[in-house]
Parts: C-alpha cells; structure tokens; sequence
C-alpha cells in the first residue's frame, strides 16, 4: 500500500517527508513496545504508535523503518521532528486511536506481519 | 575501506539515564558497517543488538561503554557496565520479565525483551554478572 492512500485513509496529516508519499509498504505494525518493535518488524513496514518520542525514531532507523504514523492526533516535539527528517523518515498523524487506525488500514487490504514466517533474524 | 582488509575497533561511552543521547552510539556503528558494505540483513541483527545492549546500559547500569570489533569474520560486540550487576541472570533473561521503572516504560522500553532480542540476534551470545560488580554482555556476529 502507498504512504499516500495510507494517509488518505486514514485522514492523517504528514508531519515530515511528503516527498516519500510515493513509497510503498508490505505490512503494518501497531504497538508501543519499542522492544516488540525491533523484534519482530520486517523490511517495508510501517510503525504505528501512540508513542512520539526520540526512542521511536531511533528504533525506526535500527530496522530500517521509512514510516510511522501516530494515533490519537499526537505530535511529537521539534526535535523529534529534526530526527526523522535527517534520517529520510516520513511522520504523519492521525486522530484514529491505535485500535481503529490498524482496523481501518487491514480492511483496506493492508495485512500484518506473519510470524510464522519467523522474525527478521 | 572495505571489509576485506578491516581491523576496527570501535568505542562508544553511554551515560546512565541519558535517554536523548541513547541509541546514537548504535546509530554511529550501523553508519560505519553500513560505509563498510557489509550486508544489510547482518547489520539489522547488529544495530538491533548494540540498541538494546545501549538501551540496557543506560536504563538499568550505572553507566558503561560499548565497545565493536569488525574483522574480515566478524563483528565482535562488547557492551560492559559498571555495575550494579544482576543478581539472577536466568531471570533477566526471561522474556518479559524487568526491573524497569514506569519512566522507562513510558518511553516503549521495559518489556523485558532485550537481552532476549541481543541473544536472537547473535550468532554466539554470552553474559556474565555478579551482584555488586558488573554485567558484560558479549555478542559475535559472523559475516
């Protein structure tokens, strides 16, 4: 699914990255476990969180993660905003709650991970 | 450079509770590795690894350093503290058992998943720690 039907779809607004709207992605991922995150998150998904600090980037640049939405109209600071930015990672926000935000987006054809295929490593 | 011909070592101090500078350390290495054109899908499992050991360090250490040894092999990670050590190892090695505060947690942190993510990681993973003294967590991860 393309960030851009995504961010219809949701009716997010892009926080940062507009540019990378045309991007795709496989799967989505919901959680606030940051741990959980970088456990089980494969290539070409997007992170959805109701977390908005400098960790969630940080953990986003480890696994190689281009997108993140976050639920429940949060916006992150300034600085958390610069971070993204520098490392080529699209911020958008949605008022969905995390629950709604996922179902919306499954119902539109946008699956979760697998693990029965195993993790990334 | 590529890593054909490497010898190097890297270092890294992380500070104790300093959550805005946490992650840059892991952040620094998978620059390097990534400069270095090691594989990605290994660089994944390294990057997953020093970030949790660094998370690790400045949530539950007194502070400590990471330290990164990439031959032509491997990579060869040491993440050491000092102290206060953990008490039970098999314990906190369970998955979703932690000692984290509330403020930890409030940051996605404190599940209880990372020593167990840093071992699924690597390829050969070993920890040693005595209460009172330190924790050493060494991770080999082959190329």
């Amino acid at each position: 699914m393309k960030l851009k039907s995504i961010q219809e779809t949701l009716n997010a607004e892009v926080l940062t990255g507009k540019e990378f709207l045309e991007k795709e992605v496989k799967a989505a991922f919901g959680c606030d476990l940051m741990s959980d995150v970088l456990a089980f998150v494969k290539e070409d998904t997007i992170l959805l969180t109701g977390l908005v600090n400098p960790q969630v980037i940080r953990t986003a640049e480890m696994i190689d993660v281009y997108a993140i939405v976050f639920v429940r109209g949060k916006k992150p600071s300034q600085q958390v905003l610069d971070m993204a930015k520098e490392r080529d990672i699209l911020l958008m926000t949605t008022d969905h709650i995390l629950y709604n935000a996922c179902g919306i987006l499954y119902s539109h054809g946008l699956k979760g991970l697998d693990l029965e295929e195993g993790a990334i490593v | 450079m590529s890593k054909d011909n490497i010898g190097l070592n890297l270092e890294y101090e992380v500070l104790r509770n300093d959550f805005t500078k946490a992650g840059e350390a892991s952040s620094n290495i998978k620059k390097i590795l990534t400069q270095l054109g090691i594989n990605s899908s290994i660089i994944r499992r390294i990057a997953i690894a020093t970030y949790e050991a660094e998370m690790n360090i400045a949530i539950h250490s007194l502070g400590g350093c990471i330290t990164v040894n990439v031959t032509p092999k491997e990579i060869n990670i040491v993440a050491l503290d000092n102290g206060p050590g953990i008490e039970d190892i098999e314990l906190a090695m369970q998955e979703g058992y932690s000692t984290a505060p509330n403020s930890v947690r409030e940051l996605g942190f404190g599940a209880g998943m990372g020593l167990s993510n840093m071992k699924r990681c690597s390829d050969k993973f070993k920890i040693t720690s005595q209460k009172g003294k330190n924790t050493r967590v060494n991770m080999i991860i082959y190329i």
